[in-house]
């Protein structure tokens, strides 16, 4: 059976997920990288058009496109590398209370206690499966932020079983790609 | 040259531009299912499940496979007997421009320094392009490849201590595959040149990054080099995606040159699950032919 989030995700929803644990996301989900943490971590500005609070944040930047009745759509949308926001997410979840953040590869230290503290997750969604992600988005549902340009604003979307994702931090303070790394680390000692 | 035949020349490159960010080429996909099959961990199934969906939707809906559709490079061997060598540069050039636009491809390049967007992936040495010459050839040859950002970082060279030795090689690869690998989208493809100086290595990494997996170098012992690492690095269980899984690359590659006694250059480019990479012949008729995506373009 599928695991599936749905938006505001309550502590209860995420409490008992494990490390390596695939779920889904149905709701609302708003994309946010660099440029988005900087401004609610450092310039203190909250976005205006939803509230992250128990909400979900996709670290990528989408190829959008408009249909025959100008309607924007995602054409293609994948995960970007997690690990870039690493220095913002911790603030960015205090300040936040979002509860779900989904990016490429893992997050580190910081990010992993913060998730623990505030109760949040980071799940990874397979990189480069853009246009299955894109399929997964029902429509796009507003934007702000466009002064970043396309890849860097806020695209709000309403999402549909949105995944696989895979839970690599939970809220016990267990991190899925520093452990790999032990494993993968201990493997290479052997072949030197 | 004529303008219709000026404008036939730049819709075949553009095609084949478009085309090569929305099909994996052959072996690429061919290895990729492959490795999916071989793969037993559950998780890593999900996985592969998933990169295949994305093939298999990216042809249907005629949409790039990956929003990361990279920086465009050309690699050009030209026949010293091609009637139109002058026209080249400015032929890819608009090709590139338009298959940005047409696709869509995602406007990535960004001027040197400003980091202003350009909007359409040209600019200053943008797209990349490489020229060779071939005495006596009528065609001219054609790779072009699609660097991405996640798959580009891993790359790096070194000039190492030539006591290092085959050692050195492979605990430089190992280490920038254990540090980087992750993010690159695995499993990847591996690039190694071995030369004299960083330089050439990274060139001849890239090189063999080229060079479809599966072929082996000529030189045998740089082809039993080649067994050996794609084992060394298998045995790692990164991929895919970091998650861990049976194995780690889709292939590794490796040129050589004969290089200086007192130097060991290596130099390492990486692909990802998503390595897209073209290959085609432009005749001198201007009639082509498309030698990488063969069995993709069949379906
Ligand atoms: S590494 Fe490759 S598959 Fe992954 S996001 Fe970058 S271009 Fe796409």
């Amino acid at each position: 059976m599928k695991k599936v989030l749905t938006t505001p995700i309550s502590y209860e929803q995420i409490k008992d997920l494990k490390i390596g644990d695939t779920v889904y996301l149905t709701g609302m989900l708003a994309t946010c990288r660099d440029s988005g943490h900087r401004r609610v971590v450092k310039d203190k500005i909250m976005p205006e058009k939803i509230d992250l609070k128990e909400g979900a944040i996709f670290h990528a930047g989408p190829i959008v496109g408009k249909d025959e009745n100008g309607k924007q759509y995602m054409v293609s949308i994948g995960p970007t590398t997690s690990r870039r926001m690493e220095a913002a997410e911790a603030d960015f979840i205090e300040q936040t209370g979002v509860r779900l953040i989904i990016g490429k590869g893992g997050m580190m230290e910081k990010t992993t206690e913060a998730c623990k503290k505030f109760g949040a997750i980071h799940c990874a969604f397979p990189g480069g499966c853009a246009v299955v992600a894109a399929q997964e988005v029902e429509e796009i549902s507003d934007v702000e932020w466009m002064d970043f340009g396309m890849p860097e604003a806020l695209w709000i979307m309403k999402v549909k079983e949105f995944g696989p994702l895979i839970v690599s931090i939970d809220t016990q303070g267990n991190n899925l790609f520093e452990n790999n790394k032990k494993i993968f680390k201990e493997r290479m000692d052997k072949l030197i | 040259m004529e303008e219709s035949l000026k404008q036939k020349f730049i819709k075949t490159v553009e095609e084949f531009t478009g085309m090569t960010g929305i099909y994996l080429p052959d072996d690429v996909e061919a290895r990729l299912r492959e490795m999916a099959e071989q793969e037993t961990i559950a998780n890593a199934k999900t996985m592969y499940d998933c990169m295949l969906k994305d093939l298999s939707l990216a042809k249907e809906l005629h949409r790039p496979l990956c929003q990361d559709t990279g920086v465009i490079q050309y690699f050009v061997e030209v026949g010293t007997e091609f009637p139109y060598q002058a026209e080249i540069p400015e032929i890819l050039v608009t090709a590139a421009r338009n298959a940005t636009l047409n696709t869509p491809l995602r406007p990535n390049v960004v001027e040197p320094l400003g980091e202003h967007n350009t909007g359409d992936n040209t600019g200053y040495g943008a797209p990349y392009i490489e020229y060779e010459l071939v005495p006596g050839s009528s065609d001219l040859r054609l790779r072009m490849y699609m660097a991405g950002g996640g798959c580009s970082l891993p790359g790096r060279s070194k000039v190492l201590m030539p006591l290092e030795g085959v050692e050195g090689v492979k605990k430089f690869v190992y280490q920038t595959i254990l540090d980087w690998g992750v993010n690159a989208c695995p499993p990847l493809c591996v690039g190694i040149g071995l030369g004299t100086c960083a330089a050439t290595s990274a060139m001849l990494s890239k090189k063999a990054l080229l060079r479809p997996i599966g072929t082996h170098s000529s030189y045998p012992e740089v082809a039993k080099l080649e067994d050996e690492i794609r084992e060394g690095l298998n045995s790692l269980g990164i991929a895919p995606l970091g998650f861990g899984g049976s194995q780690t690359v889709l292939g590794v590659n490796i040129e050589a040159a004969a290089h200086h006694p007192a130097t060991l250059g290596v130099g390492i480019s990486t692909g990802c699950w998503a390595t897209r990479r073209g290959d085609m012949i432009i005749h001198a008729d201007l009639t082509s032919e498309i030698l990488s995506h063969r069995k993709s373009l069949e379906v």
